[in-house]
């Protein structure tokens, strides 16, 4: 079979694509990734990683429409995450990981893949005009993107592909029922959550994470609100700091006031499964949930919630933001084919559909914001308005570095003693002390 | 056993099956015993002898192996989370072994009498115990939740109010204790029955024309006889109980907090969650020595009791 050039089409795949071309230049339309030559590489087959999520589904809906355009075959495999990361971590240690394009959380694997050197500095092919169309820029994923797709010694690892900022929402009726408004601040948010309990109708005026290690983010999210992150530019920990002994008593408070029985053992599906019934004033949580809220087979609220931003704490208006990024492999042998495939997870297609469909937020704010976009979004548009409120005051909510699992567990296990009576100083002090050695000894190896 | 070669006239041996050197195995045995050797020492001796070594290094995936000592081992004394990860396990197993042991003992009782439908209600019986143990969790999870579960629907209409099951610190092992017995209470029954249907007829008759009580019959005749049973049961049960892991980790993952954090919750997250290989190792090798002690005692036990089987 003829091949053209040293692109390795054959002359059919040539004709085709020509015929392609031709056909839409004839109509008008100009081709979404028209600069970049994504037949490149057809014939190759590259494997590729997901984290079982809404944003990963949403890869592989759409994974035929990437191999049609570029002619590469893509074997990807979707896990839970907790396995996903395990699996990570042993592969790429070893050196011959099974896949060449790896979804990762930036809060959780961040640092570790960037002490391992785990991933390819996208850098290269990021200014190369015959992989990456023109308006496939940095800047265009906000600042939190390129924060979380930069490591120290400035190489682009993961790209970023969908943020997650952490809303409120809230039962309009039962808000309207007690006479309340939307809370602004904190305090007016305890005062509604205790406005709204009444045990003996089991309505409880608020939900959030209890259990050990998932309620870690409801607590630093606090924390941002009193002005401080969990940890410092110089890698000290603020774990103890009167901020987050502050967040640490809010937490308390409200989970201890105004959260249903049981609240310790609470993750976000059974948060969720208790705001579904519609006995709840307002649940916190990442913004990625909001789907069965409005799906009528599922839930008792369809129509009557609310999707608030972060109330302003008392030293700051911040909403507390996790994300995920898609990355190639360092020791992927495919790496340009495997960069063609991020690039398309990142495109403006994928992304519509995932925020269309309320499977997540894409990072790109040329996404977010076009109007076309928007106008097909199947969520409520105060979905949407919290997303774009959310983004103006975006903070990191978990700390950078690699033992963010330990963090998580050991903090969490203080914050779940705060449900049982703990008292909010002695529990963060303790786990403070009992979580820094684990981090000095981190970043000593 | 006395074994004549034959020796033919000219004074050499016979080409009848030749005698082994004393002490020693005839080469021919060996092509049977390889194959069980290379996978005792694969899949046992080996990831033991590893495991032990992996102890005594500092060995935490992504960074370099290096030699500790016992190191390790210290660390264990100090590290409270594992202390009452040991505790906790200590009263999971005991809960679990005792409760299953009274209740399957009474059922085989019930069921060693000549009920109506006797057969399809023990059929019924022991089908928790043919269940996989995650969709047993899964099942249960949904029962415990304290607002959308049936167990605290089922209180209330005894008027009891509601109650917080797994979700709550006090109430996390009782809970798991629960799920543990209602699975595994029908394999203590059929032991127990096995033994009931063992016992000989006569003790009973002899006890009968004494004029002995129903009561006294079990107290002195049945209890004393079915007690290897029992011991064969605990010592099922407390391993079972001991390892559990399944039940746990999809209930409760460990929590509320560590609240149900038993050793191999916590081995499983030094492991593989926070990928401390190495001191995860040296849990693994402190549980094992745990498990072999208490396996040790119970087959004494069940040695001590053996006259009353007949195989002393």
């Amino acid at each position: 079979m003829t091949r053209f050039g040293t692109c390795g089409l054959t002359r059919r795949q040539f004709l085709a694509a020509s015929a392609a071309a031709t056909g839409l230049g004839i109509a008008g339309v100009r081709p979404a990734f028209a600069d970049v030559n994504w037949r490149k590489f057809a014939g190759t087959t590259i494997e590729v990683n997901l984290i079982t999520s809404p944003r990963g589904e949403t890869l592989q809906r759409h994974q035929k429409e990437f191999e049609e355009l570029t002619g590469i075959k893509v074997n990807s495999e979707m896990m839970p995450e907790q396995q996903q990361r395990q699996k990570a971590v042993i592969e790429l240690t070893s050196g011959k990981p099974s896949f060449d394009v790896i979804h990762i959380s930036y809060h959780v694997q961040k640092r570790q893949f960037e002490k391992g050197s785990w991933l390819a500095d996208l850098t290269p092919f990021l200014k190369d005009p015959s992989l990456t169309e023109a308006s496939f820029v940095m800047s265009d994923f906000g600042s939190a993107g390129v924060s979380f797709a930069t490591d120290s010694k400035g190489a682009i690892g993961a790209l970023p592909f969908s943020v997650d900022y952490w809303i409120v929402y809230w039962n309009k009726e039962l808000f309207a029922k007690k006479n309340l408004s939307y809370p602004k601040t904190f305090e007016e948010m305890v005062a509604a959550a205790q406005a709204l309990t009444d045990p003996k109708s089991q309505t409880y005026g608020f939900v959030a994470r209890g259990q050990k290690n998932a309620n870690v983010p409801v607590w630093t999210s606090f924390m941002l609100g009193y002005g401080s992150s969990s940890i410092d530019e110089k890698g000290k920990l603020l774990t103890d700091s009167p901020a987050a002994i502050e967040a640490a008593k809010l937490y308390q408070t409200l989970m201890t006031t105004s959260a249903p029985p049981g609240i310790a053992g609470f993750n976000w599906a059974e948060s969720q499964s208790a705001f579904l019934q519609g006995k709840i004033g307002m649940w916190f949580d990442g913004l990625g949930f909001a789907p069965p809220l409005e799906n009528p087979e599922k839930s008792r609220v369809v129509g009557k919630v609310g999707y608030g931003v972060m109330p302003k704490g008392p030293a700051a208006h911040a909403a507390g933001t996790t994300g995920d990024g898609i990355g190639v492999t360092a020791a992927s042998t495919k790496k340009e084919a495997a960069y063609l495939y991020v690039q398309w997870a990142l495109s403006k297609k994928v992304g519509a559909d995932m925020l269309q469909t309320g499977s997540g937020v894409p990072f790109r704010t040329s996404i977010v914001d076009d109007p076309e976009v928007r106008k097909g979004v199947k969520m409520p548009a105060e979905w949407v308005d919290a997303i774009v409120q959310s983004a103006k005051i975006s903070k990191l909510s978990l700390p950078v570095v690699i033992p963010v699992t330990e963090f998580r567990d050991v903090m969490g296990v203080a914050l779940t003693n705060l449900l049982s009576g703990g008292n909010p100083e002695a529990e963060m002090r303790r786990a403070t002390e009992e979580f820094r050695p684990i981090l000095e000894r981190s970043e000593r190896t | 056993m006395n074994t004549a070669v034959p020796s033919s006239s000219d004074g050499k041996k016979d080409a009848g099956p030749r005698q082994p050197k004393k002490g020693s195995l005839r080469p021919s045995h060996w092509p049977f015993i390889i194959p069980a050797l290379v996978v005792v020492g694969g899949v046992i001796v080996f990831p033991w002898i590893f495991t032990l070594w992996m102890s005594v290094n500092g060995w935490q995936i992504g960074v370099e192996q290096h030699f500790v000592g016992l190191t390790n081992y210290q660390r264990l004394l100090t590290d409270a989370r594992f202390i009452d990860s040991m505790g906790r396990t200590l009263s999971y197993t005991a809960l679990s072994v005792i409760a299953p042991l009274f209740l399957g003992t009474l059922a085989a009782l019930i069921f060693n009498t000549k009920l109506p439908g006797r057969g399809i209600l023990r059929g019924i019986f022991v089908m928790p115990m043919m269940a996989t143990p995650v969709a047993i969790a899964l099942v249960w999870t949904m029962m415990f939740h304290p607002q959308l579960g049936i167990l605290n629907y089922l209180l209330s209409l005894v008027g009891i109010g509601p109650q917080e099951w797994v979700f709550h610190p006090a109430t996390v092992i009782p809970s798991l204790v629960l799920v543990e017995t209602w699975q595994w209470t029908p394999l203590v029954m059929l032991i127990v029955l096995g033994g009931l249907a063992s016992l000989p007829a006569e003790p009973y008759e002899s006890a009968s024309l004494d004029g002995a009580s129903g009561w006294q019959k079990f107290r002195f005749i049945t209890f004393p006889m079915i007690i290897p049973f029992l011991l064969i049961a605990t010592m099922i049960r407390t391993i079972d109980a001991l390892k559990s892991f399944d039940i746990i980790y999809a209930i409760t993952q460990g929590g509320p907090g560590t609240a149900s954090e038993t050793i191999n919750l916590y081995l499983y997250s030094v492991a593989f969650t926070y990928y401390d290989v190495g001191y995860g190792s040296a849990i693994a090798v402190v549980f094992f020595i745990l498990i072999i002690a208490l396996s040790l005692l119970l087959i004494y036990l069940r040695q001590r009791t053996s006259w009353l089987l007949g195989d002393a």
